[in-house]
């Protein structure tokens, strides 16, 4: 029993790890370039961004991912997604990418700006390019300023992917409720929870070891 | 022979003017003083001459050569414009080392990457980084931090982390270097060992222009002294002339707030 049960997790956390993983490929670069709209000096591109980005971090993602998944349907009649499985899950990609996408956005925003005007003035009187000067000087300043935040709404991330249950993707806790529908058993749902933690974990420690590598100089 | 030449600068900022018509000249190895009360535009000007800011109206020159013109509409090429960048070099009050920087990168890579637009770089590499780097270190060396080689900016003191950004502007050999108040983001006890690295660039020639609220070294150190006062040169003249024997009422009180 105990096999099965560790299998049929197993194959639900691969897809809570596909989910994870796919989100934040597409989320890390997307946040980027909303960062650099909500930085615009086009006003109406930065107050279309910045109203864009208030409404995903101000409504919840569960409501999100419904409305992503459902909404196409209701309008056009036909669900674009695709049905069964695969459906779900491209769905559920979408709309944790847009989400993490506005968060991280946010978060490198803060990190752009915090770096002082004196850093790119100095690289320009040195005779560097506006690009020399971000990618050689600025960059590993910025990434230093947001490996924090990142980290932390990194980890939430692995356990937000549980919300994909809720148009019934088949990720680790759907597995683990299944046994409570066929076998009455109830100890595979609890059980999910130390993938979870064994994942935040390694994240954390990962996280800290590049932090501390960063620690060598200070602004 | 004049190495800089400054006409009719302009600056406003909005309906702020800042710079009501800069001119003055300097000569070769010479070393200007700026002085003037908070707000006069001193640290503008020096912005203006190193292209941080754009003039609205003026000309410079630099060796007899335009720099910025105005007038002018003839659009620099890339490498044009990061020559006459480097022709003028500038330190600033606040350091602006780079922070994941030791000392001898901080002073190589400018070095560097302007290395690599050189047509024999691939063929003479390893030559031009040690060449770079010799040069780097002997640099370092005068401004005396050989021994803080290879640690970084947070790990210095105020007075070390100037002296490193003197070094890191030095080496790129400018023609003209500006400073912006070197000491005055630095404990008293601190600005004497950047203010004696400052006069022994001046017994070597360096051509400088120092806009500082230290008077006694402006007096010691200067050929030439301006007096700015909100947006102009009201006064100008030797240190002698200028301290001792100041013509304009507002230069007058300027010095004497600081005889307390
Ligand atoms: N980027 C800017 N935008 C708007 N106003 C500016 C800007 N930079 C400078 N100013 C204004 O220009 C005036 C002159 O400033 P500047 O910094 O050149 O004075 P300063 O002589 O260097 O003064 P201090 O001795 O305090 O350094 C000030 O009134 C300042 O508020
Ligand atoms: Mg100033």
């Amino acid at each position: 029993m105990f096999v099965e049960v560790l299998s049929a997790l197993n194959e639900g956390f691969l897809k809570t790890l596909e989910l994870f993983g796919l989100t934040l490929a597409g989320a890390l670069p997307l946040g980027l370039v909303i960062a650099f709209g909500s930085m615009s000096r086009f006003t109406p591109l930065k107050a279309l961004v910045r109203t864009f980005v208030w409404i995903i971090r101000g409504t919840p993602l569960m409501l999100q991912l419904m409305i992503i998944y459902y909404f196409p349907g209701l309008i056009f009649g036909n669900n674009i997604w695709g049905t069964g499985e695969g459906g779900r899950f491209i769905a559920s990609i979408a709309a944790f990418v847009l989400n993490y996408a506005c968060y991280f956005s946010e978060i490198y925003r803060g990190g752009i700006q915090g770096v002082s005007k004196g850093q790119y003035e100095a690289g320009q009187v040195l005779g560097m390019t506006k690009t020399q000067v971000f990618f050689r000087v600025v960059l590993l300043q910025v990434i230093k300023r947001i490996l924090p935040p990142i980290s932390n709404e990194v980890i939430t991330l692995v356990k937000d992917t549980s919300l994909a249950r809720i148009i019934a993707m088949q990720e680790v806790i759907w597995a683990g409720q299944a046994f409570m529908k066929s076998d009455g058993i109830i100890w595979p749902l609890f059980f999910t929870g130390v993938y979870y933690l064994i994942f935040s974990g390694i994240l954390t420690l990962m996280f800290g070891y590049t932090e501390k590598k960063l620690s060598y100089f200070r602004e | 022979m004049a190495v800089l030449e400054v006409h009719n600068i302009t600056k406003s900022f909005g309906k702020t003017v800042v710079l009501k018509g800069i001119d003055f000249s300097l000569e070769q190895g010479k070393v200007l003083s700026i002085i003037g009360s908070s707000g006069s535009g001193k640290t503008t000007l020096l912005r203006c001459l190193t292209s941080l800011e754009t003039a609205d109206t003026g000309k410079i020159m630099v060796d007899d050569k335009v720099v910025f013109d105005s007038e002018s509409s003839v659009k620099l090429t890339r490498q044009e414009k990061r020559e006459n960048q480097l022709k003028m070099g500038l330190v600033f009050q606040s350091f602006n080392l780079f922070p994941q920087y030791n000392v001898l990168d901080n002073v190589m890579l400018a070095q560097r990457l302007a290395a690599k637009e050189r047509e024999d770089y691939k063929a003479n590499k390893k030559e031009i980084l040690q060449e770079i780097e010799r040069h780097s270190r002997e640099i370092i060396n005068s401004v005396g931090l050989s021994e803080k080689i290879n640690n970084y900016p947070c790990e210095l003191s105020g007075g070390q982390q100037q002296r490193v950004a003197i070094a890191r502007a030095l080496a790129l050999n400018p023609h003209i270097l500006c400073f912006d108040e070197p000491t005055s983001a630095l404990d008293p006890e601190l600005t004497n060992e950047v203010l004696s690295v400052i006069k022994s660039l001046a017994a070597r020639d360096m051509t400088m222009i120092i806009v500082t609220h230290e008077m006694t070294f402006a007096k010691e150190v200067s050929d030439h002294v301006i007096f700015m006062d909100d947006g102009v040169i009201c006064e100008q003249g030797t240190p002698a002339q200028v301290f001792e024997n100041p013509k304009h009422q507002r230069l007058q009180e300027f010095l004497g707030s600081f005889q307390k």
